[in-house]
């Protein structure tokens, strides 16, 4: 007999606890720079500690090593067993997880120490921004290869969506970080004035779109029908809303540049692409709710399933409020104030993160070959106290943000401002001292979740090695 | 931009419009078998995973098809189609200009009727006031302070002391078109503890404490050095913005022997920027007859107006 084919879950395993960990660092750090906006003292007057620094420092943690780690840990895990196939190359997937920790690494060690190149979600210097295109490079290898050797002729529409945000960040990374450099940190980009902003937005929406978007429906489509065990609710209305998601997202980094020196053509069809976008978003939490049918009763039983469908209601509610932001009436009032700010994190802490939590928590014990995880009551915690902290985020942020807009486009009869800027900050105040409260009951959540993983984990000595079963139709 | 990118950006629209108008109605036609509800497309992964294949729901249909024809609507209407201006011959720029004009004309006749009035004049017109005190609050609150009384290294406006003199005129100068106050370095005109001996001379001179020894022996380097620009009495120059030293009001650390040391050891320089282009001298003389009417030592002035961006 020959050597039965096995899945490689060790890289799956790897960026899993990796996942957590990053996730509480990001989260962590995103707390202290919430509180120095409410208490500005908190920077202890310490270079690497100042709210200019850390800030991007908290993006690209949460963004690229929690959101990052989550994807290639389900992407692995996903291809691997909807291809019935181990995953191409044991050493290019190994190289993808060193190669990533490095670059987590050396971000956190440059943000800090001021290096960057100043462009949002784009700040990493030179050195590590070809480092990034290497690993990625090699992640498509893995990932399209396993595609190629798969035994399954279908390929499954998680795949679809794991695939496309493989090319579309590649494409979008390269193009945006182009520089020439002169020293081992400096750079200039080759692009300059709107088109740099222009070319900025195109691929920092697109980050949206394909990292925190495509990527993370391809973790929806497999873990929800998986944890409910009930199949998708319409293969057709996937495939309607991969090819209008992922053609439609690339028009609206546009709407990032409203009522700025970029060309009204430019602005007016980053607003009416960015409309069209709000179906093709509705037809995944549509797809993925639906897929519930049938099944709701579990919602009561399964804290896991909770995560999964919480994260859908508000994928739907961000991608409403993401549209209706860049039409741009909405989008003069709300730019500039903090209800983007609570727009992202709708996005980021309510869809990103609670489907990558689900979706952890689904496949950890069976990494580990545990029956299920240590505690499912810490588990039903974990829900709870952040989708406190998430609520009491959003709500702060919109709340401030409103407020903000209204202050600040408020005018006298003679022409001047009505209130001047300290009066919108010290209005804020209380939204700032919520919002540090909500993100500090979401990190407490993880907290909860890595006792439960440790729990879960450190009693397995012999790891499960899982064998790639026969296919159905050979 | 040139024809041939206006007909490319034309052309990828169009095709992703048309495209995605034809992947939604091609998927949303009915087929046989349709509400059945129970029948996946029969492919099977990892053991358990399948899809049915249901119907579009309606409603999401027609919103898909409700946005597609907003931005037909809009992209007619509106500049996005390459160099078509769109139906409206709408233009951010236009728009701007338009409500600039439109609201310059109003204010145009609010401010006329402050022209021609001197500062002192309009320091007790409870109208000129309000309005200098709101011109205020959004120019010049950020460094001198909502209540204009400064902070270190940005001059208290309402006190007794003026840099430059205190009446309306030179005050308006200031804001019109800027100051810069220098004072030089002079540790290396002072050697052998000699900043040291002026400081505490400078400290006795307002009365504040100090080594009296120290002090004497800094009366006749004060008086040779620092006289030039401060006076042989030390009251100041208002012609060149050099403070009066014996009031015992501090621009720079509150009266503290050490600021005044680091000041004669290392200078100081203060920008005030010229602010003509970007108030106007309408807008510019009402925050200084704000500023007039806030100090109480100015006789006749009304001495309740409200401090700036007090809500």
């Amino acid at each position: 007999m020959q050597n039965v084919e096995t899945y490689n879950d060790r890289v799956v395993r790897q960026f899993t606890i990796a996942t957590i960990v990053w996730g509480i660092v990001g989260m962590a750090v995103g707390v202290l720079i919430a509180a120095q906006l409410a208490w500005p003292a908190l920077n202890f007057d310490i270079p690497w500690l100042t709210y200019s620094r850390l800030r991007p420092l908290h993006t690209n943690a949460v963004i690229f090593a929690f959101g990052g780690c989550g994807l290639f840990a389900t992407s692995y895990y996903v291809v691997q067993r909807t291809c019935q196939a181990r995953l191409f190359g044991d050493r290019l997937a190994a190289f993808t997880f060193w190669g990533w920790q490095a670059v987590i690494v050396l971000a956190a060690i440059t943000l800090p120490l001021g290096y960057t190149q100043s462009k949002e979600y784009a700040e990493l210097i030179w050195p590590i921004d070809v480092l990034i295109a290497a690993v990625w490079v090699v992640y498509a290898i893995v990932f399209f290869g396993t595609i190629v050797k798969r035994r399954v002729k279908h390929i499954y529409v998680a795949n679809w969506f794991f695939g496309a945000f493989i090319l579309a960040v590649a494409v979008l990374h390269i193009v945006n970080s182009l520089a020439i450099p002169v020293t081992l940190t400096d750079s200039y980009p080759i692009y300059s004035g709107a088109v740099d902003a222009m070319v900025q937005w195109w691929y920092g929406h697109n980050a949206v779109g394909f990292f925190l978007t495509a990527g993370f429906l391809g973790i929806m489509y497999y873990y929800i029908p998986k944890q409910a065990q009930r199949p998708i609710y319409s293969y057709r209305l996937s495939v309607v809303h991969f090819w209008a998601l992922i053609a439609v997202y690339m028009w609206a980094g546009p709407h990032h540049l409203h009522y700025t020196a970029l060309p009204d053509w430019a602005q007016s069809l980053g607003m009416v692409f960015s409309l069209i976008l709000l179906a093709p978003s509705w037809g995944g939490m549509i797809n993925g709710i639906m897929t519930l049918s049938g099944a709701w009763h579990k919602l009561r039983t399964d804290p896991i399933l909770k995560f999964l469908i919480v994260s859908l209601s508000f994928y739907g509610m961000s991608t409403f409020e993401g549209p209706m932001m860049s039409i741009k009436t909405v989008n003069s009032l709300s730019h500039y104030t903090d209800w983007t700010i609570g727009h992202v994190h709708a996005g980021a802490l309510g869809w990103v993160a609670f489907i990558t939590i689900g979706a952890v928590y689904s496949m950890l014990p069976k990494l580990f070959g545990a029956e299920r995880m240590h505690s499912t009551r810490a588990i039903d915690l974990h829900f709870w106290i952040a989708t406190i902290g998430v609520v009491l985020y959003i709500a702060a942020m919109w709340i401030a943000g409103v407020m903000q807009g209204l202050m600040w486009r408020a005018t006298n009869p003679d022409g001047t401002l009505t209130y001047t800027f300290i009066e919108s900050l010290r209005q804020t105040y209380p939204y700032y001292v919520t919002r540090a409260l909500g993100g500090l009951l979401f990190l407490a959540g993880m907290l909860v979740m890595a006792w439960n993983a440790w729990k879960t984990c450190l009693p397995r000595r012999t790891l499960p090695v899982v064998a790639v079963p026969l296919p159905v139709h050979a | 931009m040139s024809a041939f990118w206006s007909w490319f950006i034309i052309l990828l629209v169009v095709v992703n419009i048309v495209g995605l108008v034809a992947l939604l109605f091609a998927t949303a036609r009915r087929r046989g078998g349709d509400g059945a509800g129970s029948a996946t497309t029969g492919h099977v992964w990892d053991g358990d995973l399948e899809e049915l294949n249901n119907p579009l729901p309606r409603w999401w249909f027609g919103l898909f098809v409700l946005t597609v024809v907003f931005a037909i609507g809009y992209l007619v209407l509106y500049p996005g189609m390459g160099n078509f201006a769109g139906r409206l011959g709408w233009t951010s720029g236009a728009a701007a200009a338009d409500e600039l004009r439109e609201a310059n004309a109003k204010l145009e006749t609010l401010y006329a009727g402050f022209r021609g009035r001197s500062l002192d004049a309009l320091a007790q017109d409870p109208k000129a006031v309000k309005i200098g005190r709101n011109v205020f609050a959004n120019t010049c609150a950020a460094c001198h302070g909502s209540d204009a009384r400064g902070a270190v290294g940005y001059p208290n406006l309402v006190d007794d002391d003026a840099l430059y003199g205190s009446d309306g005129e030179t005050m308006l100068a200031s804001v019109m078109r800027g100051r810069h106050g220098v004072m030089p370095p002079l540790a290396a005109t002072l050697p052998d503890g000699g900043v040291d001996e002026v400081a505490h001379y400078v400290m006795s001179l307002s009365g504040r404490p100090h080594d009296a020894r120290l002090a004497a022996l800094g009366q006749p380097r004060f008086e040779t050095i620092c006289a030039a620009c401060h006076g042989k009495d030390g009251k100041g120059n208002h012609a060149l913005g050099a403070p009066n030293l014996t009031d015992d009001i501090w621009l720079h650390g509150g009266g503290d022997v050490a600021a005044v040391r680091a000041a004669i050891t290392d200078g100081r320089s203060g920008t005030m920027p010229a602010w003509a282009s970007v108030l106007g001298e309408d807008r510019a003389r009402l925050a200084v007859a704000w500023l007039l009417s806030q100090n109480p030592q100015r006789a006749g002035a009304p001495s309740a107006a409200p401090a700036a961006g007090a809500q």
